[in-house]
């Protein structure tokens, strides 16, 4: 293809936006969130939780889109999303 | 309750101890048998395989003991009422999975018809050496309940009580048959259906909100819940709390521990079963089981000839073993003769029993065969002495 | 339901899996980078889509790290003994024609002591969904040799390399006669998921192997770093390919996981087969045992 096309729908789809929530005192500081968030949003924290484990924290606020990678690969139910945003639905449909 | 009809073989049958047995389970209301062949207990499954397709029942040959026993816990958490079948080598193999069942407090039944051993043994001929493993077989502390039958009939009936009492205690019951029970055919007389009484698996009427699986609330045993009734229980062979959820601390093993033996030793009057023929006056008491209560009988008689009074105590219940009635006896008879066909189990209890207040005469015999009536009666006439 | 502890935060019970979980047991046992959990949690996801009656799923675990799955999900488990929540299994669904049973326990456990049950169960297409996770090591007894442990890999008892062939899972599975066989590593999420699902609505005996990482022990013996590390390594060697021939995806020490979707021809299950045979044989005669069980009462 020799020009890129505009979608048509331009106008419709909209990217999800998220919030991550982390359950601090239940991570084991694994670090598999942090390497798969496609959007690079968390590194590991200096800080310690309960049990010792530096777990993670949100470095790029707003650049969530509600993906669920971390809340699925997570092996310690300790991180999730919500959906936020005007387009709260297509962000929920994006997650689920 | 009373049994389902469609379980029960109303008639005067003639038929063998493992028969018997079978017929005796489906009119108990057992639906599911899991089980593997091993001589001489095999006709029980064999015939349950014929007849269960006509009641509702499923009966699986598993690939092994292990896996029978498996199932057979199981199934019965579904509150179905199971039972397995097996004999000496199969036992030996059940034994983890009867701890479970122990462990998890889950009614069910262990048909052992016993055979000469140890190891492959004597496959087609008895013996009555698993008395001992019947009661000690699994690792661990428990107490269960072990039932021995003379002679088909009794095969019949007693099934009927080993299921009830496994129901009522929640606790497996091995069904201590032996080979010669087992294969000796006789008259049954089965009831009607209305005639069989039964204990029905009893479920729990609290809320899932409120149930946990092992409390007791000051009885003997908890309620019951079956899987897929929405109570998302958990039951595990770890020792647990009331919720089912393993906890590992000396607190609750002892707390565990303490509740499974209790619940037998503390509800034992109403569990053991002993027959007593002319035991009040008696020189000599004579305790057998299963088939060597048989033959016991003639030895007695030949005794009697002798001028000795001799009073026989039938086991029909073993484990729990009558520690009362033997403790009580010591004081007041010579001594205990007890015939088994093993180098000494059952004596060893009477022996504990009596306390050297009387003696306990073993009158061994190492399987394949029965005694000979002449031999008991020599034993008794020495312990006349 | 089981009452669960008040939540230390309000976002505890938010987690969107929270209602598939004992909540009152967590944190869980199991190791940081421990896959278990993410399987737990694949699964836990698939479950929710698939409309199945979760008063009506049942868990059996057996012995080892992910024998303890049983213990931390909120539907009616069992904790078996070791090798033997196959058998368990067979005898729950029997007994209670209705339920849906799913096996979840480690590579030793099923492939090991319970290697004879496991076949005989495929073989005959007991109607179970069988998870077996691969660590390749006996992990919760310390880190013993396995039955899946690689050619060449360490553990505690073959300290010097391991030197006897292990299974390759999904052909034995496919030859003893499973339905449905997948294999995925943790870090297919998306896809494990999916494979749930798919399994799930399916019937007959179906295997999901789901290599996971064991950090502290097959990576610590072997020296392959942490859990992440071995996540890492899955992203680089895993491929894709659905349909290949099981006797081609055996796993070697640090090679190639060869993942996806291997088998998928159903046929008659046990009880399906049980009930044809025994509705030609005894015509009007046959009473099946009621979907709701053998149980018997007033």
């Amino acid at each position: 293809m020799k020009y890129w096309r505009k979608p048509l729908d331009l106008d419709r789809v909209t990217v999800p936006h998220g919030t991550v929530v982390i359950i601090e005192d239940r991570c084991k500081g694994c670090g598999f969130c942090v390497e798969y968030c496609p959007k690079e949003v968390l590194r590991m924290s200096e800080s310690f939780n309960r049990k010792g484990y530096h777990p993670p924290e949100v470095v790029l606020e707003g650049e969530c889109v509600n993906c669920n990678l971390c809340e699925m690969i997570c092996p310690d139910f300790a991180i999730y999303c919500v959906p936020v945003g005007e387009n709260q639905d297509a962000a929920a449909a994006a997650g689920r | 309750m009373k049994a389902d009809p469609l379980g029960v073989l109303t008639g005067v049958h003639y038929l063998d101890g493992d028969h018997a047995c079978g017929e005796g389970a489906m009119a108990a209301g057992c639906r599911f048998v899991a089980g593997y062949p091993i001589t001489p207990s095999t006709e029980v499954v064999e015939r349950i395989s014929q007849r269960f397709p006509m009641m509702g029942g499923t009966f699986i040959q598993m690939e092994d003991e292990l896996g029978s026993m498996a199932a057979v816990v199981g199934a019965s958490w579904t509150g179905t009422k199971s039972m397995t079948v097996t004999s000496g080598p199969g036992f030996s193999l059940m034994m983890e999975n009867i701890g479970l069942a122990a462990m998890m407090e889950t009614p069910c039944v262990v048909v052992n018809v016993q055979r000469g051993g140890p190891s492959t043994g004597l496959p087609t001929m008895v013996g009555q050496a698993d008395m001992m493993q019947a009661r000690w077989g699994s690792h661990g502390d428990y107490e269960l309940i072990s039932m021995c039958p003379q002679s088909p009939q009794e095969a019949f009936d007693l099934t009927i009580d080993a299921f009830n009492l496994s129901e009522k205690y929640r606790v497996p019951v091995m069904f201590m048959m032996d080979e010669c029970v087992g294969h000796m055919t006789e008259k049954v007389v089965i009831p009607e259906p209305d005639s069989v009484d039964i204990v029905p698996r009893i479920l729990t009427d609290q809320a899932p909100e409120d149930f946990l699986p092992y409390r007791v609330n000051g009885k003997s045993v908890p309620e019951f819940a079956r899987a897929g009734d929405g109570y998302r229980f958990h039951s595990t062979g770890l020792t647990h709390d009331e919720k089912g959820y393993p906890v590992m601390s000396a607190e609750c093993q002892e707390q565990s521990v303490h509740r499974l033996i209790e619940k037998i030793r503390c509800n034992a009057s109403d569990i053991i079963r002993i027959e007593e023929e002319a035991v009040d006056g008696a020189e000599v008491v004579v305790m057998a089981y299963g088939i060597t209560a048989r033959v016991t009988r003639m030895g007695i008689n030949l005794a009697r000839k002798k001028g000795i009074k001799v009073g026989f105590i039938r086991l029909v219940v073993v484990w729990p073993f009558p520690e009362k009635r033997v403790r009580e006896l010591a004081d007041k008879i010579k001594a205990f003769v007890v015939p088994e066909i093993n180098y000494g189990q059952v004596v060893l209890e009477v022996e504990r029993c009596a306390a050297g207040k009387c003696s306990a005469i073993c009158v061994p015999h190492g399987g394949g065969g029965v005694h000979d009536p002449k031999t008991i009666c020599e034993a008794i006439v020495r312990a006349a002495k | 339901m089981t009452q669960p502890q008040a939540p230390k935060t309000a976002a505890e019970s938010e987690h969107p899996i929270a209602p598939f979980l004992r909540m009152d047991r967590m944190p869980h046992i199991w190791c940081p980078t421990c896959g278990i959990g993410t399987v737990v949690k694949c699964f836990a996801t698939a479950l929710e889509g698939s409309g199945i009656d979760l008063d009506k799923a049942a868990i059996v675990s057996g012995i080892g790290c992910t024998g303890r799955v049983a213990g931390y999900m909120n539907l009616d488990a069992f904790h078996t003994t070791h090798g033997r929540a196959v058998p368990f299994a067979t005898g729950l669904k029997l007994g209670r024609p209705e339920l849906n049973v799913t096996v979840f326990s480690g590579d030793g456990d099923l492939s090991g002591i319970g290697g004879n049950h496991f076949i005989h169960a495929a073989r005959r297409n007991i109607d179970l969904l069988v998870v077996l996770v691969n660590n390749f090591i006996y992990a919760m007894t310390g880190g013993q040799n396995a039955p899946t442990t690689p050619v060449t890999a360490r553990s505690s008892t073959m300290p010097f390399g391991n030197f006897e062939t292990p299974f390759n899972l999904p052909h034995l599975a496919e030859s003893c006669g499973a339905t449905y066989v997948a294999r995925w590593t943790c870090l297919h999420i998306r896809r494990l998921t999916r494979t749930f699902s798919e399994a799930l609505n399916r019937k007959g005996f179906r295997f999901v192997e789901v290599i996971a990482p064991c950090s502290t022990l097959y990576s610590r013996l072997n020296k392959l770093g942490s859990g992440l590390d071995l996540m890492r390594f899955y992203h680089d060697n895993a491929v894709i390919k659905h349909g290949a021939d099981t006797r081609e995806v055996a796993i070697g020490f640090q090679d190639t996981i060869t993942c996806g979707k291997f088998v998928d021809s159903p046929r008659q299950t046990f009880s399906e087969a049980m009930h044809e045979h025994y509705t030609t044989q005894l015509g009007e005669r046959f009473v099946p045992m009621p979907e709701e069980g053998g149980w018997i009462h007033e």
